[in-house]
């Protein structure tokens, strides 16, 4: 996979992750056409059309697209299915997910899909492994974060 | 200094805002308080502050300055400040900027940390965009943590690998040691996976890997094996598919190592028909492990019952009512059509339905696979559907199937009145869409079809009447009426009924076409021409010189041109008119370059006379010559431009001053290019005469499609005052289907005050376009 990008149906973005190296300029470029293409399929249109010189894999769930540009040799069927992995992942872990959730916790949907694509792969096929290291590394910040108050009120009250 | 605001509260801010403006506003004022947050070395609201940045980021603000501060989190202890160092990292640093490389040990540090979730940070930010330089530093510590036992990190490092081979080809060697086990029993499937992924990636990239590697083939068909048989495994399941991901993987990896390759080919074809019968087809993930099954059973080496039975599938993806199985269906149909020819033809009806499909793509498709399946045997049906689609498809497809139609046609065609009567349908019903080099191809198959020049000119006539808007159209048939004008009123079609007109309605058609706002140029050029042919096969002839002594002060330069030599045609040279204006002979289309047939010479030669193959300025449309030059007798002969076989440059063309203005001239020189006597080599000269320096010369070049142009460096930008010296420019046109080249020229010139001139010419000379003339734009 070269990229992944989520975004609305008026075409704002909520989440890009690009494992080709672009400049930013490059990458606002291609964003824009890319979406303004997605944007004007039919919905009877079959989800995969060839842009530039990329295969793009797309599927709308709600009100989010979810889009990647794979490589002449992946198979569009199983990028598909990968969407769809992405998507049940964010599914479990916000409750019923909406776009709102992603919105308000950008950062956590760009963990658990590093958790789930590295490097434009899968790496974990399991759904419940995936679940199980976010929710272990969540609770690692917790600690940290909790380690770290008692300091903060001290230092208020002046005795450090 | 009050805390920063939460990222939430941002968010919720920013997403108040109505307008635009509002929001930009917002943004800045934030932006200046993070920027002086971070002045300030704000070790406990730097994370935050960062988190910020990255969703302002995203909403398209510039974010570059909080580049470092990524970096600082990053080499901060605290898990929450490196995990959202890392992910701006990711997001705000790109390879070309030398602030990256200021990760690289933290990453060194991070990969050897004692958390598993900081190592695994460190390994997906490395293998998502590690530049070459980093992997190169790195990759020793990735190899080392390829062979913990931890799979949690063994499955992150070997992507990484994946990435780092990548990146650096050349570390590939040091991956091997490690790869031995990978797909051992031991590891309880959860790398399997990314190994497999990791082998691909070696196997893809050296031939030797790939021979080394093949000794798995048993394993992987074990590993399969048991995956299609094996119990339920809730976690790894897709709607009842065991791990679809893995056996996709899996078959891929199959197919690079039974490629070209007996013994593996044959150890996988039980496995291979296996998963192929046995998968569940009712959701898409079951269909995606078929399609890669037969993408597999295609490439490999397989048995042909196994073939058919991939092409059986494709079929039934044909007849899926998901439209996302029927693209795959079709795109691999469309790989596997020249090596499996018949067994594609059996599906050939559904094929043609998919031309009746909404979708772009899919139609697209069906209509490549289409003309790959036109054979003589089923011709006249498959050009009904075609001709159906050109009539209904979008704009952008008519060009194409214009041309494919004409392919299909020409090779195929069951008769000549077949031939005619489908490029007709073509053209009436896609005209303006068809290509350039159509017109003159069609003149000479309606040329070469003696017997039905009759027809043809009837068809043609009636087309006319009915529409006037179509230029390809109305050029062929100009050119018809022109050549058999005399059949048409004498009423000699026996194919059809034969029409009743005469020759006034004629000559007022054709006049129409000339005054017609529909009606380029070009197209016009081909009316007058055709009006004066008719002066000897028509009995008007006053109104024939009346319209062409008309035209003698036309503006448009073409126009003039041919007016004024009709003109002289009928003053000086009347005697000549008849024989001038015959009947075209049969053109030969494999003759060699140069006149093929003369029709008469008449006496006086001239020695100044310029052969009109040489020069690029024909005046005349369909080869006929009459290169007129006024006050020398003429040579007249009927050149003839073989429309389909012309060998540019087998004719050698002197050099020519291609641009001559304002001081600056422009020289073409051409030769054949010695390996490859199909490509051009055009050398141009500029020089420039004038007083001042002509800076930032740029020379391009625009050519149609067919062509491939390779415009090689200028040896300089500045072409030097008074003729001091030159600028030279070699291109290279490859010209494959040996039509005529367009070469626009485009010279810009600071000292210049008419910035572009604009030059039109022809490098062969084909017939039936107007003469180029150099003119400003």
């Amino acid at each position: 996979m070269q990229f992944m990008l989520l975004f609305s149906r008026q075409g704002k973005l909520r989440l890009q992750k690009w494992y080709v190296p672009l400049s930013d300029k490059e990458k606002k470029k291609i964003t824009r056409e890319l979406v303004q293409t997605v944007l004007a399929r039919k919905p009877k249109m079959c989800s995969f059309l060839e842009w530039r010189d990329l295969k793009i894999v797309y599927k709308r769930y709600a009100s989010l697209y979810f889009c990647c540009a794979i490589e002449d040799q992946d198979n569009e069927l199983i990028t598909l299915e990968i969407i769809h992995r992405y998507v049940e992942l964010l599914d479990k872990y916000f409750g019923s997910v909406c776009e709102l959730d992603i919105i308000f916790n950008f950062e956590k949907a760009y963990f658990i899909l590093d958790e789930f694509l590295l490097g434009g792969e899968a790496q974990e096929t399991s759904k419940k492994n995936v679940l199980k290291a976010i929710e272990q590394a969540d609770l690692l910040q917790e600690d940290a974060k909790e380690a770290e108050t008692p300091r903060s009120v001290l230092e208020e009250i002046g005795l450090t | 200094m009050p805390a920063p605001i939460r990222l939430r509260e941002l968010i919720r801010t920013i997403r108040t805002a109505r307008t635009q403006a509002e929001e930009r506003e917002m943004i800045q004022k934030e932006c200046a308080a993070i920027r002086s947050s971070f002045r300030e070395e704000d070790n406990t609201y730097r994370c935050r502050n960062v988190a910020k940045l990255l969703y302002m980021h995203m909403l398209g603000y510039p974010a570059h300055f909080g580049q470092l501060e990524c970096l600082k989190l990053i080499a901060s202890q605290k898990f929450t400040d490196k995990r959202i160092g890392y992910l701006g990292a990711m997001l705000l640093l790109d390879e070309r900027q030398d602030v990256h490389l200021l990760m690289t040990n933290c990453i060194k540090n991070d990969l050897n940390h004692s958390t598993q979730y900081v190592q695994g940070l460190a390994l997906c930010t490395l293998g998502c965009m590690g530049s070459s330089e980093m992997c190169r530093d790195l990759a020793g510590e990735v190899e080392k943590l390829l062979k913990t036992s931890n799979s949690y990190l063994r499955k992150k490092a070997a992507l990484c690998a994946v990435h780092v081979i990548r990146k650096v080809p050349e570390l590939m060697e040091m991956f091997l040691p490690a790869t031995k086990n990978l797909l051992s029993e031991k590891n309880h499937g959860e790398i399997l996976h990314t190994s497999v992924v990791l082998l691909t990636e070696m196997c893809e990239r050296s031939p030797d890997m790939l021979s080394h590697f093949r000794k798995l083939v048993p394993q992987l068909v074990r590993i399969l094996k048991n995956l299609i048989m094996s119990g339920y495994s809730p976690e790894h399941d897709v709607s009842g598919i065991s791990d679809p991901f893995l056996q996709v993987r899996i078959l891929r990896l199959l197919r690079i190592l039974g490629k070209g390759d007996d013994d593996s080919s044959e150890a996988m074809n039980d496995i291979l028909a296996q998963v192929a019968t046995n998968t569940e087809t009712s959701k898409n993930v079951g269909n995606a492990i078929l399609y890669e099954t037969v993408l597999t059973i295609m490439d490999i080496k397989s048995e042909s019952g196994l073939r058919v039975l991939a092409i059986n599938i494709l079929g039934r993806f044909l007849l899926n009512n998901d439209k996302n199985i029927r693209y795959v269906a079709l795109t691999s149909l469309l790989k596997t059509v020249q090596t499996d020819h018949n067994a594609v033809q059996r599906h050939r009806s559904t094929i043609v339905d998919c031309l009746k499909d909404l979708d772009v793509s899919i139609k697209r498709r069906a209509m490549e696979l289409s003309f790959a399946l036109v054979n003589g045997n089923n011709i006249r049906g498959m050009m009904k559907e075609l001709l159906y689609f050109l009539d209904s498809c979008d704009p952008d497809f008519k060009a194409d199937c214009a041309s494919g139609i004409f392919l299909a046609a020409e090779k195929y065609a069951p008769s000549k009145r077949w031939h005619i009567d489908t490029i007709m349908r073509v053209l009436t019903t896609a005209g303006s869409y068809v290509r350039d080099d159509s017109v003159p191809n069609l003149i000479q198959l309606i040329t070469n079809s003696v017997e039905m020049h009759a027809y043809t000119v009837q068809r043609l006539y009636k087309a006319l009447l009915d529409d006037i808007s179509q230029q390809p159209l109305v050029q062929v048939a100009s050119w018809c009426i022109g050549e058999y004008g005399d059949l048409l009123v004498s009423g000699q079609c026996e194919e059809e009924e034969p029409i009743q007109v005469n020759d006034l309605y004629v000559l007022d058609v054709l006049e129409g076409l000339l005054v017609s706002n529909l009606s380029t140029p070009v197209t016009r050029g081909y009316s007058l021409t055709a009006i004066m042919k008719l002066s000897t096969r028509f009995s008007s002839l006053n109104r024939i010189k009346k319209v062409v002594s008309i035209y003698g002060s036309s503006i448009d330069v073409e126009l003039q041109q041919r007016a004024v030599e009709y003109n002289a045609l009928f003053k000086k040279y009347d005697h000549m008119r008849p024989a001038l204006l015959e009947r075209m002979p049969i053109m030969e289309k494999t003759a060699t370059n140069g006149p093929s047939e003369t029709v008469q010479t008449n006496g006086e030669t001239d020695s100044t006379i310029l052969d009109t193959k040489h020069l690029p300025s024909i005046s005349q449309p369909a080869s006929q010559v009459g290169f007129l030059k006024h006050g020398f007798s003429i040579q007249t002969c009927a050149h003839f431009r073989h429309l389909n076989n012309i060998q540019p440059l087998n004719v050698i063309i002197p050099p020519m001053t291609a641009y001559n203005k304002n001081g600056l001239i422009i020289e073409f020189t051409f030769e054949r290019s010695n390996p490859n006597p199909n490509i051009a080599v055009i050398t141009i000269h500029a020089t420039n005469s004038t007083e001042a320096d002509m800076t930032e010369f740029v020379f391009q070049a625009a050519v149609p499609k067919t062509f491939q142009l390779q415009l090689l460096s200028p040896s300089s930008n500045v072409v030097p005052a008074f003729n001091q010296g030159s600028v030279t420019q070699v291109i290279r046109v490859l010209n494959p289907q040996k039509v005529r080249c367009y070469c626009e020229p485009r010279t810009h010139s600071a000292s210049d005050l008419q910035c572009i001139q604009a030059i039109n010419f022809y490098l062969s000379c084909v017939p039936g376009e107007s003469n180029p003339q150099p003119c400003a734009s």
